[in-house]
């Protein structure tokens, strides 16, 4: 299956104010870094896939062993999305945003699908994910997690058990009222609010 | 209330990847016509890439590596696209005329090509049109046996209490299987079933792990199995949720091919 890539920035982000967040190294290093080795990839050049797996194989791998609890089973999984990545690095345009993001997003979708055994869904073909941030590794990516960890430490406990329950585990929103006993509305409400919490506490 | 906002929680869902059937259908249709909430459904996939930054955990084994690069390796080479085109080379003006006249021929050489090629991809369309109605009918039927939000029920004598039923469906020759169960009883945290596929002779071999959802159905479709394998039965143990390579007893279910 040929995926179509695509990530787009975020608007409004690129304003001063927000540099004290995860944004310089997207700006600078990370994504021109990840132009110049997708570059690479392109015309085939093996060495590069090398150093894109360095990159983002921690977040990748960590992402999808949250979801399976299974190192085999994550690592087959890891294996998956870089290689999806390799065939399909010509439709990537890394001018665009952050390649750590789109690999987090379709890591955790993989794994989902791999937990719940089912056939990866149609949708997985046009991720289009709208954020900058480096994830690469190092401090940029260690301020990040930190400010997401500060962030769901602070939500509400039934909140934060929700939005995991859904993301890590796959839960329907009928899965998780059925485990919790409480209404679907509530459910629905608490998961998109833990989302937009999130966004809140990195981009202020 | 807008028409965004009524989507809005759904978008939320559908980005996880977690909206059912009738609502999905109508996000999705809701989604094609509204830039707006194409981009909200990009800024929520931007926050569960956020989400996956709170993961953390130790590093991939050094073989995964080793184990990629060796995939990589084993892939069709990939095709670099030119960087400059042919006649941007110096020599065009000193080629004059004689170039001119051998680039009309080639020209009509590849206006002959180009008409086979427009045949082929004709016909190349319409097997694809064909495969992909084949392709929406198979996912139809997997959509259905597996979606977490169809009714299960599981016909019995009347008057007799539910029972934990299985059903295996399998094609030897095409190493296929579907399992279906239903009114399983929950497991502890770090235990899974495993089916196993009993072979006329031989060791059983793993079919597949699983775990019921609330309401005690769970479905295997398709693990993976080695080609031919003639079965005479199917049973299912208690495992690790990892799986096992052999069975532990007790065998909770079992059933034999007709």
């Amino acid at each position: 299956m040929g995926w179509k890539v695509a990530i787009r920035r975020r608007g409004p982000i690129r304003t001063p104010e927000r540099r004290d967040n995860c944004l310089p190294s997207a700006e600078s290093k990370g994504v021109s870094a990840d132009a110049a080795l997708l570059s690479a990839i392109r015309s085939g050049d093996e060495s590069a896939m090398a150093m894109l797996y360095d990159r983002y194989s921690s977040i990748v791998y960590a992402v999808a062993l949250r979801v399976l609890g299974d190192t085999g089973a994550a690592e087959d999984v890891m294996q998956e999305v870089f290689l999806q990545l390799w065939r399909s690095s010509g439709t990537f345009d890394a001018n665009r945003g952050s390649l750590g993001p789109w690999l987090a997003v379709i890591a955790r979708n993989r794994a989902i699908d791999a937990l719940r055994k089912r056939r990866p869904e149609t949708g997985i073909d046009d991720v289009v994910v709208a954020v900058e941030c480096d994830m690469a590794g190092g401090a940029e990516r260690a301020r990040a997690m930190e400010k997401v960890r500060g962030a769901l430490g602070s939500m509400a406990p039934a909140q934060r058990g929700a939005l995991e329950m859904a993301y890590f585990e796959g839960l329907t929103h009928t899965e998780i009222a059925a485990k919790t006993g409480e209404p679907l509305g509530t459910i629905k409400t608490r998961i998109r609010a833990g989302l937009l919490a999130l966004r809140k506490v990195v981009y202020p | 209330m807008s028409p965004h906002q009524q989507f809005a929680e759904d978008l939320a869902l559908y980005a996880l990847n977690s909206l059912p059937g009738d609502e999905r259908a109508a996000l999705v249709k809701h989604l094609e016509g509204c830039a707006e909430c194409r981009r909200e459904l990009e800024q929520l996939r931007g926050d569960m890439a956020l989400l996956a930054l709170s993961t953390a955990g130790p590093a991939p084994p050094r073989r995964a590596r080793e184990r990629l690069m060796k995939a990589v390796a084993g892939e069709p080479k990939l095709q670099p696209a030119p960087r400059r085109a042919w006649w941007g080379i110096a020599g065009w003006n000193m080629a004059g005329w004689v170039t001119a006249a051998a680039l009309a021929l080639v020209a009509f050489g590849f206006w002959q090509q180009n008409e086979n090629a427009k045949q082929l991809v004709s016909s190349m369309l319409r097997t694809s049109l064909e495969q992909q109605k084949r392709l929406q009918q198979a996912r139809e039927v997997v959509d259905t046996l597996t979606a977490t939000d169809a009714m299960r029920v599981t016909l019995v004598a009347a008057k007799t209490p539910p029972q934990p039923q299985g059903k295996a469906i399998y094609l030897r020759d095409r190493s296929r299987l579907i399992f279906l169960a239903s009114n399983m009883p929950q497991l502890p945290p770090q235990k899974a079933y495993e089916l196993w596929l009993i072979p006329t002779s031989g060791a059983p071999i793993p079919a597949g792990v699983f775990k019921p959802d609330a309401h005690g159905s769970a479905a295997v479709i398709n693990p993976p199995l080695p080609p031919g394998i003639e079965a005479k039965a199917f049973a299912i143990t208690v495992e690790p949720e990892s799986g096992s390579a052999t069975p532990t007893m007790p065998i909770l279910m079992v059933g034999a091919g007709e």
